[in-house]
């Protein structure tokens, strides 16, 4: 018996515009989470660091390292916001569906919003869309345009299919991992849960690759805040 | 019955949910701005400050390490020059000191040659007054003894003889 995703449809009457209410449940509760914590991490900031602010100064200097691996650091300080926050966003939103699950009326309400494609792909479309904005804000039009004839001006219709695929490939890349991480998953618990020997034969197997999607969780964060970085860099950055 | 693995398929990968991708972009957007006004923009204010503050300590440690080495300079200076004054000062003394023994041994010696001299003189001085005294109780004494000789008897030889003896006498007094 199958599970069923909390689809709406034809929201306000306009046929293509549909919820997936899970996604929208797990997406704002992801969001709040990372404000409770952040705020609450950052409140009484002080000069001599304790505690949480360690942590999180930490965490600063660790997303600082990764933009001033890609860009300038006098450019990557506009984006050390976004970095922050895109990586804890893709980083809770992953590791959040190995925590539990919850089903009502065979509706599955619980799970990682990076294990849809939609939720990935619109990521990677809002940071395809910065790094153009960006690109022509800080190096004006002419600028912006020269970089798609370069290094020579066929390379033209190359460059515009770059910025689809580059789309494509950083919003799938995450959902694919997301969501094959919570397949394999699902079949081991199904190899446990058909009977006693095989719950003993799965747990092992169940125990090294909750680990090991904790680290593909961490890892896929880190490499799409990688990649933001390097695209934006690509846009705002004087030609090498 | 329910199985873990049948809720975990999902109802998934089937179409793009416009609204989903819609309200991921609204709400990631929402929460980066609430969180550069409330944890991003306040963290890194007060990183940087203390950035600047660390960098403001280190200049004035800096600056008082020179401050200090100069000072130090300056104490050492100053007591060596203290020092070669001090030696100045008791080689003077030394030299005003030798000087003035000098002087008062000069001032001995003078004085002592001088008392040496008037105790010379009078010596000489009372030595020639007794020479005198004894040759004025010579003269008389002789006189005295010649009278009682004369007195005893004299002869014409030797009246003769003693005049001439006087007479020579006078002669190699003078």
């Amino acid at each position: 018996m199958d599970t069923k995703a909390p689809i709406v449809e034809n929201v306000f009457g306009i046929s293509w515009l549909s919820f997936n209410l899970s996604n929208v449940l797990m997406i704002t509760l992801v969001s709040v989470i990372i404000l409770i914590i952040c705020i609450a991490a950052t409140r009484k900031l002080q000069m001599k660091p304790t505690g949480a602010q360690n942590v999180m100064e930490w965490y600063v200097d660790f997303i600082k390292g990764l933009i001033g691996d890609t860009m300038d650091w006098k450019t990557g300080k506009t984006f050390l916001p976004l970095g922050l926050t895109l990586f804890l966003f893709i980083l809770i939103s992953n590791v959040i569906g190995m925590v539990t699950v919850v089903v009502v009326d065979d509706y599955s309400w619980w799970g990682s919003p990076t294990a849809d494609a939609g939720v990935t792909l619109a990521l990677a479309f809002m940071i395809v869309l910065l790094s153009h904005f960006y690109g022509l804000k800080l190096r004006g039009g002419k600028e912006y345009g020269k970089k798609f004839f370069e290094p020579v001006f066929f390379m033209f219709p190359f460059k515009v299919i770059e910025e689809f695929t580059n789309t494509l490939t950083l919003g799938l890349r995450l959902f694919g991992n997301m969501f094959a991480g919570g397949m394999l998953t699902a079949l081991i618990i199904g190899i446990g849960a058909k009977s006693i020997g095989g719950a003993v034969l799965a747990s092992v197997p169940m125990l090294i690759w909750s680990g090991y999607s904790l680290f593909i969780a961490g890892i896929q964060a880190f490499i799409f805040t990688m990649l933001t970085m390097l695209y934006i860099s690509h846009k705002v950055e004087a030609s090498h | 019955m329910h199985f873990y693995s049948d809720f975990l398929t999902l109802g998934a990968v089937g179409g793009l949910r416009t609204g989903d991708m819609f309200f991921t972009i609204i709400l990631f957007i929402i929460l980066l701005a609430l969180l550069k006004k409330f944890a991003w923009g306040p963290l890194m204010e007060t990183m940087e400050k203390r950035e600047e503050y660390v960098k403001n300590e280190i200049e004035m440690a800096e600056k008082s390490r020179r401050e200090a080495e100069t000072a130090s300079k300056e104490a050492k200076a100053q007591l060596r020059q203290t020092k070669e004054e001090a030696q100045k000062i008791i080689d003077e003394a030394r030299n005003t000191a030798k000087q003035e023994e000098q002087k008062i041994i000069d001032i001995a010696r003078q004085e002592a040659t001088r008392l040496k001299e008037a105790a010379e003189a009078d010596i000489q001085n009372e030595k020639e007054k007794a020479i005198q005294a004894l040759q004025d109780q010579v003269a008389s004494l002789s006189v005295l003894i010649a009278s009682k000789v004369i007195e005893k008897e004299i002869s014409a030889q030797d009246q003769e003889k003693l005049i001439n003896e006087y007479i020579k006498e006078v002669g190699e007094e003078r």
